[in-house]
């Protein structure tokens, strides 16, 4: 059992976390922009607003798995193959991307409106107002919603499993359902309850920590 | 130091024109405190702000020492923003940052060495008292505490101008005088020119030498505090006195300079319309020198006061007291 459990976990892992740095690396900077060009915006742009908005919109509309399918060809492209925890990555953070985006929008949309009009007022640049004053003052926000993309990918990648990707999900699909065997499939899922406990908890604790208000 | 002309702003929304501001005219003093006060809505908040353009002005100029900053590009705006502090009736801090970092913000923004800063906010934080609060977080401040450190903050960069937006009007009246006594020695100490808007009349009588009166995006009235306490020239100037001016009259009645007893009548509803003074003086063998009165009239009764000077016997006084008390009239020796 702990010898398909564990390389399954690292799977998971090893997906999770790649895909959480590449859809925020994606994402953050498309959160960002949502934020500062929308109407009253600190870099006003209504046209480029609209734009981001309905790409965003409908990526989001797309079922992941038929995102995932869709996406192949961009795997081969990227890392070689369609098959395997690796190209699941690339699948994986693109359709994470437009929801990292919403996330980051809505904890960079919690900050006082007074808070930016004031640093407008100090002579803030634009891009000073992004890095001094909207990231430093959402970050305990940003911490939250950075957690729950991780543990949305948690999701995500257990279904790119189904379709060849491993991890966690591939397991409790191929050994559970497939081959009957109930008791893998009740621990692979109760390894992921855990994982998404774990990392609920830190994330929280980190959150709360670092916030002042 | 600063001088409007003919400004005006008008918001568009899709199929209506707000015109906020109406060709405002007006010249502030260097040193001077000056206020705007208004109703809300009658555009003051929009003035104050197209004075650092946070708002853009529709049309006009103003010009801040001889310069047209209507003309400016954003990097001399940003220039001079730095050199124009602001303060806000919420305060707008950092919550995130601690006190020294809040006031260091604009001292970073200079690209200043770090001991010039440390050293700058230090001074700061003496300067508005609050010296042990440098590694405290806004949240564990009250509300005069972080005005005092948006105040140090808005002063970190050694501005000309410090504009103060309502910055007292979340604060409760003790406060509020602290506050106004930091502009105020602000002004002095620095010779830096302070534009205020406020709604409340206290705040002009308190530090304010000239204030303009806000109607409907239009100043109505540009007046020194002094004269427009004994002469306003319109009824809205009338009504945002008469809010405080009970209140001054019996504080420049200093009762132990008279030789009689000095006594405040109270008095509302019925009574008002009665002439018990009268009777009163008629009956007893006293002078009334009448000092001050004021009646306001409240939905359908009236409220108001007399202040009275009475010359006399001593028991003819308290006769007359106690007539007065038995008139249902409230009586009060000063």
């Amino acid at each position: 059992m702990a010898e398909l459990i564990i390389p399954a976990l690292l799977e998971t892992i090893y997906m999770v976390f790649f895909s959480t740095v590449f859809s925020l690396v994606l994402g953050f900077p498309l959160g960002v922009l949502l934020v500062i060009t929308e109407k009253n915006g600190i870099w006003e742009k209504k046209q480029l607003n609209r734009i981001l908005n309905g790409i965003i919109n409908v990526l989001r509309s797309f079922p992941f798995i038929i995102l995932m399918i869709l996406l192949f060809p961009l795997s081969r492209l990227i890392v070689g193959k369609t098959i395997g925890t690796t190209a699941a990555i690339v699948p994986l953070a693109i359709a994470a991307a437009p929801f990292v985006a919403r996330v980051i929008e809505s904890s960079l949309k919690e900050i006082d409106k007074g808070v930016i009009e004031s640093s407008l007022a100090m002579g803030c640049t634009v891009s000073q107002i992004i890095f001094k004053v909207l990231i430093p003052e959402s970050l305990p926000s940003l911490i939250l919603g950075i957690t729950t993309t991780i543990i949305n990918l948690i999701g995500y990648s257990a279904m790119a499993g189904a379709i060849g990707g491993g991890g966690l999900g591939d397991v409790a699909i191929r050994y559970g359902l497939y081959r009957f065997q109930t008791d893998v499939m009740v621990i692979a899922v109760a390894v992921i309850i855990v994982l998404v406990q774990g990392i609920q908890f830190i994330g929280n604790i980190l959150s709360n920590n670092i916030n002042r208000k | 130091m600063i001088r409007i002309e003919n400004l005006s702003k008008s918001f568009f929304d899709e199929n209506n024109t707000v015109k906020a501001l109406k060709n405002i005219n007006l010249q502030i003093n260097k040193g001077e405190i000056f206020g705007i006060i208004g109703l809300s809505g009658a555009g003051k908040s929009t003035l104050i702000r197209c004075l650092n353009r946070l708002e853009e002005p529709t049309e006009g100029s103003i010009y801040i020492q001889g310069e047209d900053i209507t003309k400016f590009d954003k990097n001399r705006l940003r220039d001079l923003r730095k050199d124009i502090g602001m303060i806000f009736q919420h305060f707008n801090l950092f919550s995130q940052k601690t006190v020294y970092k809040n006031i260091a913000f604009p001292l970073e923004l200079e690209g200043l060495p770090r001991d010039q800063i440390e050293k700058r906010v230090d001074t700061l934080l003496e300067y508005v008292e609050l010296k042990d609060k440098k590694y405290s977080y806004p949240s564990q401040l009250s509300g005069g505490q972080k005005q005092r450190i948006a105040i140090a903050r808005a002063l970190a960069n050694n501005p000309k101008i410090l504009l103060s937006d309502e910055g007292t009007s979340a604060l409760d009246p003790k406060t509020t005088k602290s506050i106004l006594e930091l502009l105020r020695s602000t002004r002095d100490r620095f010779g830096i020119t302070i534009v205020l808007i406020t709604h409340q009349m206290e705040v002009i009588k308190d530090i304010c030498d000239r204030v303009a009166i806000m109607e409907d995006g239009e100043i109505i009235e540009v007046n020194t505090v002094e004269e427009l306490f004994k002469h306003p020239k319109t009824k809205t100037a009338y009504e945002f006195i008469s809010r405080v001016k009970s209140d001054i009259t019996e504080e420049i009645i200093e009762p132990n300079s008279f030789k009689g007893t000095v006594i405040r009548l109270g008095y509302s509803g019925e009574n008002a319309k009665m002439p018990v003074v009268s009777r009163m003086i008629k009956e007893f063998d006293i002078e009334a020198n009448i000092l001050s009165g004021d009646i306001n009239r409240l939905l359908k009764t009236s409220v108001g006061h007399l202040i009275l000077e009475l010359q006399g016997k001593d028991e003819e006084i308290q006769k007359a007291i106690k007539f007065l008390i038995d008139n249902n009239v409230k009586v009060e020796v000063m």
